[in-house]
């Protein structure tokens, strides 16, 4: 356990939340990750960065536990987690967006929203079936949190549409609001900023930092944009070719030169 | 106004009544088919099952008794009670609940991630499996179904009808049953729409029909879903079956009514339950009055037969995605 420490910016980073200790994941004879160990701190945002196919994707599945490692433990909260399906893990506390949008395309910006607190929401399936007791003030209830989620993100004018028809800029800020609802412990953002230009990237970054900083949610990041990973990241974890190449602060990083070679290529000769 | 301007509405009711009936079968597949991607075969054989478990609980049949009664030498066929229809309703219901249970975790389970024609082709399986296990459950004699539900023509509506139409009109011939099961038709929809639409449980369905993945990552459980999903599928194939059963008995040729929810759904599309409604209404609807004005007259009858298909197939030519179905625009 290390100590909790205040950041410059005045964000309290305490003890560890999650370890991932040894992980190898292989898929048939192709090893994804090898033999990678890391922390995350309560309330940091720690990335995750690495040339395409590193396997940064495939860190955050084991996490979320869409991939279950043939080796290797996670540590979540001071305790072994064993192998369980996705669903259960999202109970526990983490939840995630994806790099490739996964929405209910069919479904309206509300509703979308509405399927985060689905780990909050109690009643049983007869008193929902009935629209007796509970069901209706627990719906009540957590409608009055998702619009928070939304009046936070800016997105009112889309709540009634359908998000399929939502150009790409908003869909991805509908998947963070999603994972947003269900109040996360632990929040995991799969390239959050692929694909948008500048202006979105920025709106994006301010909406990460604000999570952040306002409801002190630990948040794991993976993203190819350098400049916004030094930029939001705590510390960040490197990886090329399934291995851990290096692991520090943002400046700590930027000096390694193994990193500096991952990156710009080292002359082979 | 002509005695036979009258009759063509009688038919057009007739036709929305018989529609409604097509359309609680076709509601079935479209159920699953949206939260699964399956299209599942067996709804027909559902149908058929839970009509036989009802009539069976209902009469005191000793399940098996047949078979019993062949390896043991014994002669059993009923407890001797006569169970009332409603608590026979219940206890099919639990039955089919059970049965989507059973389905799930031994079935689906194993098939997850399985392109849609494994999952169709192992629901073909499931079919023929259910109506074997239906006929050795409870015997293959046709049954008389009667949950208490009036039939034969409503009397009253024919005697307040008859002065419409001048000395050749005898007023609206309607059903009584048909009557009833296009109420019930209408409050099972409408209860569908809303729990899919205002609870979470719906809604947890609804995110399960768009995408695996995602549901996954906000803790619903896919299996969860699906056996709620069978089940609810399993309580309309019920109705069905009490509504088909009651009129033509229940027998074999009971699990073939799925073929006539076939181009019901062509029509409505294969995902919505509005569609479903709405393209049964048109099938009943059109087959006859085309039987009404064109075929009788000029093609010697017998076009109900046809009809239907006829018009799905012109569907798919022109409207692929049906009347309501989700039309897929590909972004590129």
């Amino acid at each position: 356990m290390q100590d909790s420490y205040v950041t410059a910016d005045g964000r309290t980073i305490g003890a560890t939340v999650m370890e991932m200790k040894n992980i190898t994941l292989r898929f048939g004879g192709v090893t994804a990750i090898k033999d990678i160990s890391f922390d995350i701190r309560e309330g940091e945002v720690r990335a995750i960065i690495g040339p395409n196919g590193a396997g940064k994707s495939s860190m955050l599945n084991v996490i979320n536990g869409f991939y279950h490692p043939q080796e290797g433990e996670v540590w979540f909260h001071g305790k072994r987690r064993h192998a369980m399906k996705p669903h259960q893990i999202a109970k526990q506390g983490i939840a995630r967006t994806f790099q490739n949008i996964a929405l209910f395309k069919g479904m309206s910006t509300l509703d979308n929203i509405m399927t985060g607190r689905l780990t909050h929401m109690k009643s049983g399936l007869f008193s929902q079936t009935m629209w007796w007791g509970g069901a209706q003030a627990e719906e009540v209830a957590n409608r009055e949190i998702v619009e928070k989620v939304i009046h936070f993100l800016e997105i009112q004018a889309i709540r009634k549409t359908p998000v399929g028809r939502l150009p790409y800029g908003f869909q991805k800020r509908v998947e963070l609001g999603r994972a947003l609802a269900a109040e996360p412990k632990l929040l995991l953002l799969d390239e959050p900023m692929a694909g948008m230009n500048v202006e979105e990237k920025e709106d994006m970054s301010r909406f990460i930092l604000d999570v952040n900083d306002e409801f002190g949610t630990t948040i794991v990041l993976i993203e190819h944009d350098m400049g916004v990973v030094m930029d939001i990241a705590d510390r960040v974890v490197v990886m090329d070719y399934g291995k851990k190449i290096g692991d520090g602060t943002p400046d700590e990083v930027r000096n390694n030169q193994d990193v500096i070679d991952a990156y710009l290529g080292v002359a082979h000769d | 106004m002509s005695a036979n301007f009258y009759y063509g509405i009688e038919v057009f009711l007739n036709g929305m009544m018989a529609g409604v009936l097509y359309s609680l079968v076709a509601l079935g597949f479209v159920l699953i088919f949206k939260a699964s991607g399956i299209f599942n075969y067996a709804q027909g054989v559902m149908a058929l099952f839970a009509a036989l478990t009802l009539v069976g609980f209902q009469n005191g049949q000793i399940p098996f008794s047949h078979l019993i009664n062949a390896v043991f030498g014994t002669n059993i066929h009923h407890f001797g009670w006569h169970m009332p229809a409603i608590l026979a309703i219940i206890f099919t219901l639990m039955v089919m609940i059970l049965f989507a249970y059973l389905v799930e975790k031994y079935v689906l389970k194993h098939l997850v991630n399985q392109e849609p024609i494994i999952l169709f082709m192992a629901t073909i399986g499931l079919a023929y499996f259910m109506e074997g296990f239906g006929d050795l459950m409870w015997g293959a004699d046709i049954k008389k179904l009667d949950v208490g539900i009036p039939q034969g023509g409503n009397v009253w509506l024919e005697e307040n009808t008859a002065f419409l139409g001048g000395p050749d009109f005898y007023g609206f011939y309607l059903d009584n049953l048909d009557m009833w099961a296009t109420v019930c038709a209408g409050l099972l929809v409408v209860s569908l729409v809303l729990f899919s639409q205002y609870t979470k449980t719906g809604r947890a369905l609804r995110a399960v029909a768009d995408d695996h993945q995602a549901a996954l990552s906000v803790g619903i459980s896919l299996r969860a879903i699906w056996v709620i999903v069978w089940s609810i599928a399993g309580f309309v194939a019920l109705v069905a079956g009490i509504m088909w059963g009651s009129k033509s008995g229940v027998q074999f040729s009971l699990s073939l009514i799925e073929l006539k929810a076939l181009p019901v759904l062509m029509l409505g599309g294969f995902t919505s339950i509005p569609g479903a409604i709405v393209g049964g209404l048109i099938i009943g609807v059109g087959e006859k009055m085309f039987e009404f004005l064109i075929g009788v007259p000029f093609l010697g009858g017998a076009t109900e037969n046809w009809f239907a298909y006829m018009l799905a197939l012109l569907f798919l030519v022109f409207r692929p995605q049906g009347l309501f179905g989700e039309k897929i625009i590909e972004r590129v």
